[in-house]
């Protein structure tokens, strides 16, 4: 059995050197390159990075602003009184249409953490410690009022289905640095409370861009990546045996056929093979030392959202260049008192782990972290919880250039309206793809005689947040 | 990381040699494309974003004085002109296309434009909206694509390619032809085949298969946006696989296409629709749907608007309307207005907005309609005879009329009215008229009703007990029990003096009841729960009683007769005490009427029923001055209970209940309807449903394409058809072939196949499109014509090798110097390797089916959670099409092969290569089963040793023998394989678990050793290329 090896690459290569395939030709010869990976559409980045690399923890359901991270003594005291006509006269209303509005105060202690003093949920200790590196911003509104196309327009910049994400977007601008992984990976948890709002597979999806640019979902059960797994039976050594000879027949057909496709198939069989290991070494974190289990409170396999925000650290590591977590179960219609102290057990010690994990790696300077979900809550109850809003809401950065321990952008005094700096859906994508060293309005990709981007027409770099 | 290769392929196109006769620069060739992706976004259609008041999309703006007051086109005169010296500026704040814009012109291009002035600035109109023009075609040229191919291919100095050896030519029409790969049989029989038209019997031969009506429809469902699931949010699942297989009949049948875009835009407008007709309008229906939470009408009722408008630019017309839903197009005529306008024509559509998705229309099969039609015809010929009078229904009717007539006079039973009403243990028994009274509160586990009566028929001889059931007792029943039902243990009757005390016992004689309780007989000595205990004194145990499951949801009624008829004594009041002392889980009555007798007993048992109010009423009017419906009723409620009606309805409700049946048993599909009360459609700004300041508009045509004048009324969906597929209307028969010409040449005449806007590409050989776009319409869209002429082309049977003189010459193929090759479509790579493998079930139609899929896919689906069971049987092994089509969870096989999720309307699928394909071909169960299969195949049908069994498997799977290479390759995996297997017993075992098992007596080893070799061969390229 003669393995497809790294000779007859070479030898298959200068045969084929009057072939076509300059992006898959030049993919296969970078491998015998150290340090190499899939390169993006530019050629090098609009201006310095400040971020190599994405994680974006998506809180999905909408989580509410008014208990984690936007504190309203004033709602406090209007609790149970109607809410100001002035405020809501106009505006979309989801559930609580055609209902009586009123003031509901916040549920949450919140606290001052760190050097910087920045307030919120006081059941976020953990995540206190790393205060002083955090940026929040609190007055982001975004176009959409339910799940679905708010979800898309925080992913896409557009509520028509079929624009690609923005972890597709990065990708094809900047490639990935890993050989052997995805640029572009999706991880889900749940917890408790909320609705378990579903998710599509839409939301990581490439959209009118190439497939390749398409976020790959790591599963916790079942194989990792659809197919990763050999079929029953097939060793690892047969498995490599039967990629091999498909190898080396399609190399023998491209000598008769000329077709620059086959090189990128070649590449990619090696890839999958690839992935056939590095994607079971990937999620094993088995071999993290007790110190990094411990941190983050997880075990291996247990699916949680900390669980994730480790294989979330180890992506980084390995040159992925977006990693999109989600956790779901933020939709507190109902009993948003008990649903977030859930939310904040889930999520206190996961989030501080990740940015210390980071930092102590030195991966923060060049890692943005980004937590957030697909818009607010409403200041108006709705018995015991709080229905959807999109006109102010509450996000955080950390690391990759973002300047630490501040705040930015205000709602208004019941939380309703972002009055101060508000923060289009798609300033927060420019800002984003400015931390990757990428102009927004350059990174462009030409459907149906247009050229669309991720930021569509709108989008402007905020540039106080930026170090 | 630079690209030597990718820049110089960009430089061979720029500069591609002249084309012929191109010395005078072609405005839409050459400008236009220019002005319009340069210019046009501020200096074009759209008034909103116009600067300095200048459009150059019209020469009368570009040549008249801008606000500057100076023109920026001189005609004949660049150095005057002020468009020529914003492009040369080296001013940055003159300089254009701004340098914000991120747009530049380069050198050469600037010089075009100079050029173009020098030459007198001539606009023309843009080639897709102008008439096509059947170019001249010589008589007894050959085939009129090659003719007009080599024209231009002679013009640059090209030469086509080969023809193909007869191998790869059969390969390549099954594949466009069916997407499927070619038997054996039939490659032998056309490679020996000397008929000099055998090339063109083959292709007639697959036009008129049912697999080419498959294989168009996985093309035409793109377009259409067809899927199994409505898209937002709960992704809930909705009946329309009856559209699918309309969509392969039409095509199977030929349907001309104006006559199939009449269906689906208006299929139930046309007169008498037929189910073939109502089923295409389904196409209004496949757009995404919601039914969130808190998800709003209004902003639904745009989105769905949109949605359609957008749907009739992409499938007809290559217009990308998107644009203009929020602001007049950049670049086409296409305004605001005339988008919403578009919208009205759907605002007739009756649908619920957010809304779960309607059940649809029954679909039936040719057998099924065939039953249907016969039942309904008996059903009919049943109630007509119900309807019908005859002279012995009439002495029926007189003789039960007369009776019904004495019993309203003098009714067999009287209500007893209890003023004073106890039930121990809490419950209270409120009044509901007429004698009935129901159990509410507290619901004990025994209890006993005691009922006073101060008046009562005087010489009663009976008691009836009616337990009458009520909608909101458990199980719709009588009692009170969780299942509905009761247990009355002992009834006692006495009479009373006004001080309260006793005056007399009334002992019962007998009792019967309508129905008696035979299930759970162990607990009660009569082995059934009988009436007669209830008057036993307790005999038989004191929670023994009546009961009466399974029938506690029909009225059920206990009888009493009394051992000597009620004495008459002056100021008596009557007690009647209703025990219930069974004791467990609340057996006790929930609704119930106690009623007196004087006749005898048995008689009053067996008199009519009593009639319903209404009609107790009518009886006592006399016959003669009842109306004709007074008096139907009558008859109708006769018939409805008379013994002598008895088969008759028995007959009625067993063809009701067939019917029934079948209506459940049909598919259904969602369909259109239409509604006189229709939706107020407003132009929006900006796309914001929230701004409601918009014009109201009605239904119309955009003003940029030649439309009929419709005067006195708005115009409707069967007017927009008609327009789509007139012979004025220049684009759908232009974007039609265009797209047909791609699936059999792999890449467009124009290769936008999406947009025919002023973005979009001219075709290189624009008069061969319009000679296909022409003759589509000529031949009344006679689509099998159009498929025949493009295949029968010697350009379509060239070889599709190119030459590296090619390569540089003509490196995309746009002169078609060469056949195309690519990538079969994700649903056709499914199809080979079944077919391939013999496991293909080839069925048409029916609902869609689940192939494996990995567990926990749909985890994240929800309202309802969703598990994909995949099916068995047949229904495992069908082609790629029917594959359940859920749009948030595409199956991952098909997705990695780039099918469309159907969100939107896709003329043209993406072409990957990506690692994803290769897990799926080496790991997606189905791929490794189909490769058993062909193994086991390759075992038993093959005959000889290895060698020859390699080549069996080879001409299977790729229509030719294989190589010496590839056969050293493959006989060298089988060994070291078969080997290791042999070693490795359990690995075999395990490896013929996978997908259906392998059958016994096949040896595991070799199965799984020769399965090495067919995975390879279903994984190589060549194998899922059409080349």
């Amino acid at each position: 059995m003669t393995p497809f090896s790294s000779l007859h690459r070479r030898a298959f290569l200068s045969r084929a050197t009057y072939g076509f395939g300059a992006a898959a030709l030049a993919g296969l010869l970078r491998q015998d390159a150290p340090a190499a990976g899939v390169p993006g559409i530019l050629a090098a980045p609009h201006h310095p990075p400040r971020a190599k690399r994405v994680i974006f923890l998506s809180m999905a359901g909408g989580p509410s602003h008014l208990e984690t991270f936007d504190y309203k003594p004033v709602l406090a005291k209007m609790d149970g009184q109607p809410m100001p006509e002035s405020m809501t006269k106009g505006q979309q209303i989801a559930q609580l249409q055609g209902q009586a509005l009123k003031c509901f105060a916040p549920q949450h202690e919140f606290k001052k953490f760190g050097k910087s003093g920045q307030e919120f949920n006081a059941l976020l200790p953990n995540l206190g410690t790393m205060a002083d590196e955090m940026c929040i911003v609190r007055s982001v509104y975004t176009e959409a009022i339910n799940h679905d196309p708010a979800h898309m327009f925080m992913n896409t910049g557009s509520q028509i289905a079929g624009r690609p994400s923005m972890g597709a977007w990065a990708t094809y601008g900047l490639g990935t640095e890993s050989q052997n992984l995805p640029g572009f990976v999706v991880l889900t948890s749940s917890g408790k409370g909320g609705q378990n709002q579903p998710i599509a597979a839409r939301q990581w999806a490439s959209g009118l861009l190439p497939s390749r640019y398409q976020g790959v979902h790591l599963r916790g059960k079942g194989d990792p990546v659809m197919y990763l797994n050999a079929p029953p039976g097939v060793s690892a050594n047969r498995q490599q045996d039967v990629v091999n000879t498909i190898n080396q027949l399609n190399a023998a057909h491209e000598a008769d056929v000329h077709d620059p496709e086959i090189a990128t198939r070649i590449a990619q069989y090696e890839m999958a093979f690839r992935m056939q290991s590095s994607v079971p070494e990937l999620m094993d974190i088995g071999k993290e030392p007790a110190s990094i289990l411990d941190l983050y409170g997880c075990k291996p396999g247990d699916g949680s959202f900390a669980y994730n925000c480790l294989l979330a650290r180890r992506l980084a590591e390995r040159g992925v260049r977006f990693i999109q977590l989600y956790h779901k179960d933020w939709d507190h219609h109902g009993d948003v008192k008990q649903s977030i102290t859930w939310k904040m057990e889930e999520i206190d010690r996961a989030c501080m782990a990740l940015l210390t994990d980071l930092k102590q790696r030195d991966m923060l300077k060049d890692t943005l972290v980004i937590w957030g979900g697909e818009f607010g809550r409403t200041p108006m109850s709705q018995g015991t919880g709080r229905d959807h809003h999109n006109k102010g809401f509450s996000i955080w950065m950390a690391g990759g250039g973002v300047k630490p321990g501040i705040s930015y952008g205000a709602t208004d005094e019941l939380g309703y309206h972002a009055v101060e700096n508000p923060v289009d859906v798609h300033d927060l994508h420019a800002t984003m793809l400015h931390l990757l060293g990428i102009g927004h309005t350059r990174l462009t990709y030409r459907f149906q005689g247009r050229d669309y981007r991720l930021t569509d027409i709108k989008g402007k770099v905020i540039s106080a947040v930026v170090a | 990381m630079p690209r030597p290769v990718r820049s110089a392929i960009l430089s061979c196109l720029l500069l591609a040699p002249a084309l012929p006769g191109a010395e005078k620069v072609s405005f839409n060739r050459q400008i236009r494309p220019l002005l319009s992706d340069q210019c046009f976004a501020c200096h074009g259609p759209d008034a909103a974003e116009r600067k300095g008041g200048l459009r150059l999309d019209q020469r009368e703006s570009a040549i008249g004085p801008a606000e500057s007051g100076e023109p920026a086109i001189v005609p004949g005169d660049p150095a005057k002109s002020a468009l020529i010296a914003r492009i040369y500026t080296e001013d940055e704040d003159d300089h254009m296309p701004p340098a914000k814009t991120h747009k530049s012109l380069s050198p050469e291009q600037k010089e075009l434009l100079s050029q173009w002035i020098a030459g007198g600035a001539e606009y023309e109109g843009h080639w897709a909206y102008l008439p096509p023009v059947k170019p001249a075609i010589p008589a007894a040229t050959g085939h009129p694509v090659d003719y007009l191919v080599h024209q231009r291919q002679q013009a640059l100095g090209l030469q086509p390619s080969p023809e193909a050896d007869r191998r790869i030519l059969i390969r390549r029409l099954y594949a466009d032809l069916h997407g499927l790969p070619a038997p054996v049989e039939e490659v032998d029989a056309f490679a020996d085949d000397p008929a000099p038209d055998a090339y063109e019997k083959v292709v007639d031969r697959l036009l008129n298969a049912p697999a080419y009506g498959e294989r168009m429809a996985v093309w035409w469902l793109d377009l259409v946006r067809y899927a199994d699931s409505a898209g937002y949010h709960s992704d809930k699942e909705r009946n329309v696989s009856p559209f699918r297989d309309y969509i392969i009949d039409s095509f199977n049948k030929n349907k001309p296409f104006d006559q199939l875009t009449i269906e689906h835009l208006a299929g139930d407008l046309l007169p008498q629709p037929t189910m073939e007709q109502k089923v295409g309008s389904c196409f209004n229906k496949l757009l995404l749907t919601t039914d969130e939470g808190g998800a709003q009408a209004k902003d639904y009722e745009a989105r769905y608007l949109q949605d359609r408008v957008r749907a009739v630019g992409a499938v007809w017309l290559a217009q990308t309307w998107l644009c203009s839903q929020c602001h007049d197009h950049k670049y086409d005529p296409m305004l605001t207005k005339d988008f919403y306008s578009m919208g009205a024509f759907f605002a007739d559509i009756d649908e619920g907005i957010i809304a779960s998705p309607e059940a649809g229309i029954p679909v039936y099969t040719p057998e099924q309609q065939k039953a249907q039609e016969t039942l309904t015809a008996a059903r009919d010929r049943l109630q007509a005879a119900a309807a019908a009078t005859t002279p012995e229904s009439e002495v029926a009717y007189l003789r039960w009329e007369n009776a019904q007539l004495q019993a309203v006079l003098r009714p067999a039973w009287t209500p007893l009215l209890f003023p004073q009403r106890i039930a121990s243990d809490g419950p209270t028994l409120e009044d509901r008229g007429q004698g009935i009274y129901l159990a509410t509160g507290s619901n004990p586990d025994k209890t006993t009703y005691t009922l006073t009566a101060s008046t009562f028929p005087a010489t009663m001889t009976g008691l009836r007990l009616e337990a009458i059931p009520h909608e909101k007792l458990p199980g719709k029943g009588s009692g009170r029990a969780g299942n509905g039902n009761f247990v009355v243990t002992e009834i006692k009757a006495s009479l009373i003096g006004p001080d309260g005390k006793l005056v007399q016992e009334l002992p019962f004689a007998s009792a019967s009841a309508s129905f008696e309780q035979t299930s759970s007989p162990e607990s009660h000595p009569d082995n059934k729960w009988s009436a007669a205990s209830t008057i036993d004194g307790d005999k038989r145990g004191a929670e023994s009683g009546w009961a009466v499951l399974p029938q506690a949801d029909q009225g059920q009624q206990l009888w009493l007769a009394f051992t000597n008829p009620v004495p008459v004594l002056p100021d008596a009041r009557l007690v009647v005490e209703i025990q219930q002392n069974h004791g467990h889980e609340h057996h006790t009555l929930g609704q119930f009427r106690v009623s007196g007798t004087t006749l005898p007993v048995d008689t009053a048992i067996g008199s009519a029923p009593p009639l319903p109010a209404d009609l107790a009423a009518l009886l006592l009017k006399p016959m003669a001055q009842r109306t004709g419906d007074e008096q139907k009723s009558l008859v109708t409620y006769h018939r409805s209970i008379a013994p002598e009606w008895a088969d008759h309805r028995k007959q009625l409700a067993e063809t009701n209940g067939k019917l029934k049946e079948l209506e459940d048993q049909a598919v259904r599909c969602i369909v259109t309807r239409t509604t006189p009360d229709k939706r107020t459609v407003r132009i929006l700004p900006r796309g914001d449903f929230m701004n409601e300041s918009g014009t109201v508009v009605k239904a119309a045509l955009p003003g940029y394409l030649p439309a009929p004048v419709i005067e006195g009324r708005e115009p409707n969906r069967l007017d927009l058809a008609q327009w789509l597929i007139s012979r004025d209307n220049p684009l759908t028969a232009r974007v039609l072939v265009n797209r047909l010409w791609k699936l059999f040449y792999g890449i467009g005449l124009s290769k936008r196949l999406e947009d025919f806007g002023l973005q979009g590409e001219m075709p290189p050989n624009a008069p061969l499109l319009d000679f296909l776009a022409t003759e589509m319409v000529d031949r009344k869209w006679n689509i099998k014509d159009m498929v025949r002429l493009m295949v029968t082309s010697g350009t379509y049977r060239q070889i599709s090798v190119a030459t590296p003189e090619m390569l540089t010459r003509d490196p995309e193929n746009r002169e078609l110097t060469r056949q195309g090759r690519h990538r079969l479509d994700a649903e056709f790579i499914r199809d080979f390797a079944l077919d391939t493998s013999g496991l293909l079930v080839q069925k048409i139609g029916g609902t869609s089916v689940r192939p494996y899929q990995p567990e926990g896919y749909w985890e994240n689906l929800n309202f309802p959670t969703r598990n994909w069971d995949a099916s068995v049987g047949d229904s495992q092994y069908r082609r790629g099409l029917y594959t359940w089509w859920q749009r948030m969870f595409l199956h991952p096989s098909m997705l990695a092969f780039d099918a469309t999720t159907r969100e939107e309307c896709t003329a043209e699928r993406t072409q990957s290569n990506i690692p994803q394909q290769a897990l799926a071909l080496l790991n997606d169960p189905s791929f490794v089963e189909a490769a058993r299969h062909l193994a086991l195949r390759a075992m038993t049908e093959a005959k000889g040793d290895d060698t020859a069994r390699l080549t069996w498997l080879w001409r299977q799977a790729l229509q030719r023998a294989p190589t010496a290479a590839e056969e050293t390759a493959a006989l060298s995996l089988l060994a070291k394989h078969r080997a290791e297997f042999q070693q490795d017993a359990p690995a075999a075992q395990a490896f013929g678990q996978i997908g259906r098992p392998a059958a016994d007596g096949i040896g595991l080893t070799e199965l799984a050793a020769w399965s090495s070799v067919t995975r390879v061969i279903l994984n190589l390229h060549e194998f899922i290329t059409r080349s």
